[in-house]
């Protein structure tokens, strides 16, 4: 199969393409500038539309409007960005619309910096909106990953009918890795027979939003749950690092992980039995692994660059906080592998 | 193999960013792991530029390169005293003789390129600078074979660009050569 050198951010453009995705609303930020550049001008040659929308807030509710349509649509942004987009993220996922939203990360909060962080957890995995909700959130830890991942993306959010978030960061939006591309649907897609389309012969579709009544809008929330648990049975979504033997596994997700892998490396040729689970979607949390793995790790390493937004996921699966031992650099700060044997061996303490 | 990482810095425009490109791409021809990363950040006119490659026969963990560099390229002063420390104790120093000196304490391998100077003789400007440099690194890392470089210039410049393919060619034997005869 034909490899190109890509920027993560193009890459991302292109896998949505191929994927069949036609229409993208968004707003420059860096550092995901590249995926509404490269849209621009690969859309059209796809009979596609490329909107750059007056703001972030108006580029989702564009998506609320091409995703009611029944299409399959983008958006995309960074840290501030998504913070701005919340309030539709909630209406999208209240009207079950599928949508992807990409969020290449940076330092924070507020405006921050433009270097990479990974400090959106929080808001991107237990929701910034308003009211009961959950999205799919999937992180890739390299270019090739994120193409896969977007183009699972589009097939899950057609599937559950969900926003899914593809959470990245700006060093994986502005790397370049070698990269392939082969789109084939990872679900069998039910058809989508309520969207806006128009009546025809057919029956009136509405896509809602606001309930009148208390007990029906309890049970909207109660049939959006049923999705919910569904996709925590079925989508869990894990990789195991070096983890037959391990007695200390570093949990962490995307650009910090990879970083981590170099660490473990390190570690293992000093002796220490060492490992890693790297969740690659982070809702649903991959609880599964630790039931797996759980028995025999003495000490969890979670290593992010955020101020321990995990953690608390980490402290649910494995079911002891004491277990668990952070550290993290923020600010677009990028640890360093040095930071992290270091910080392994100040954890393991010598024990191999 | 072990993990070949290089940082190649400069100033804007002198090419330290495409330079970089064409390593990655020689090596991803060349069917290994490869990462290519730029910094990023808040930059100005005449600033710094750098990026980080790293070629591998594993798939790469960190793409950053802050220690141990099999590599470092300073096209100029600034960026000599900057990632000088970056350089692992085997590694080479491929430095733009014309526009910087090492001054530092430490022993390195240094490869002293007036990559300006024979970009100039040969082309009559230093455009191609970053090239001759590159021969150098090539020369002084063995990162990726010659004929991979030469695929990927043909790869890089395609199409209407392809006229640049010649020139790119000659100054990239122009600083491996130079490097040898060191």
């Amino acid at each position: 199969m034909a490899k190109y050198l890509m920027k993560g951010n193009e890459a991302i453009g292109k896998a949505a393409i191929e994927a069949g995705c036609k229409y993208f609303f968004g707003y420059p930020i860096t550092p995901q500038s590249e995926v509404p550049e490269y849209l621009s001008s690969e859309l059209p040659k796809v009979g596609g539309v490329f909107v750059q929308a007056e703001s972030e807030v108006a580029a989702i509710n564009m998506v609320y409007g091409a995703a009611a349509a029944g299409a399959r649509v983008l958006t995309s942004s960074s840290s501030p960005g998504i913070a701005l987009k919340q309030e539709g993220i909630g209406y999208l996922t209240n009207a079950s619309l599928p949508a992807v939203i990409v969020n290449m990360m940076r330092g924070g909060p507020g405006l921050g910096t433009i270097q990479p962080g990974q400090a959106d957890y929080n808001m991107t995995v237990k929701g910034g909106s308003n009211g009961d909700y959950r999205n799919i959130v999937m992180a890739p830890a390299s270019v090739q990953e994120a193409v896969d991942m977007m183009m699972e993306a589009f097939d899950l959010a057609d599937y559950y009918r969900i926003p899914v978030m593809v959470m990245s960061d700006g060093l994986i939006g502005q790397m370049m890795e070698p990269v392939s591309f082969d789109y084939k649907p990872c679900k069998e897609l039910p058809p989508k027979d309520w969207a806006l389309t128009g009546m025809g012969e057919g029956k009136k579709h509405m896509v809602e939003n606001l309930v009148m009544d208390a007990d029906e809008c309890e049970a909207w929330n109660h049939d959006h749950f049923k999705v919910y648990n569904a996709i925590e049975a079925a989508e869990q979504d894990w990789e195991d690092f070096m983890m037959e033997d391990a007695e200390y596994a570093f949990t962490s997700y995307g650009t910090s992980a990879r970083i981590a892998k170099t660490a473990i490396g390190i570690l293992r040729e000093k002796g220490y039995k060492v490992g890693m689970i790297r969740p690659k979607k982070l809702w649903p949390f991959p609880i599964k692994a630790f039931e797996l793995h759980d028995a025999k790790i003495k000490k969890y390493l979670d290593v992010e660059m955020s101020m321990g937004q995990m953690v608390g996921d980490v402290a649910l699966a494995c079911g002891d906080a004491s277990k668990i031992e952070f550290y993290g650099r923020v600010g677009g700060n990028i640890p360093t592998v040095d930071e992290f044997v270091a910080f392994g061996e100040k954890v393991m303490g010598g024990d191999k | 193999m072990k993990d070949i990482k290089i940082c190649c810095a400069g100033f804007g425009g002198q090419g330290t960013l495409s330079m970089g490109k064409i390593l990655a791409y020689a090596g991803m021809l060349e069917g290994k792991e490869v990462t290519w990363s730029p910094s990023y950040g808040p930059e100005m006119r005449g600033g710094t530029a750098n990026c980080h490659v790293v070629i591998s026969d594993t798939p790469v963990g960190s793409p950053v390169v802050t220690e141990n560099a099999s590599c470092v390229i300073a096209m100029n002063q600034p960026s000599l005293d900057k990632f000088a420390e970056v350089l692992a104790d085997d590694g080479a120093l491929v430095v733009n003789a014309d526009l910087a000196t090492y001054n530092g304490e430490k022993e390195v391998r240094l490869l002293s390129v007036p990559a300006n100077t024979l970009a100039t003789k040969e082309f009559g400007g230093t455009r191609l600078a970053n090239i001759v440099l590159l021969g150098a690194v090539v020369y002084a890392t063995n990162c990726v074979s010659v004929d991979f470089v030469d695929s990927a210039f043909e790869h890089v410049f395609s199409g209407a660009k392809s006229k640049f393919v010649p020139d790119n060619k000659k100054a990239f034997a122009l600083g491996y050569d130079f490097a040898k005869s060191l």
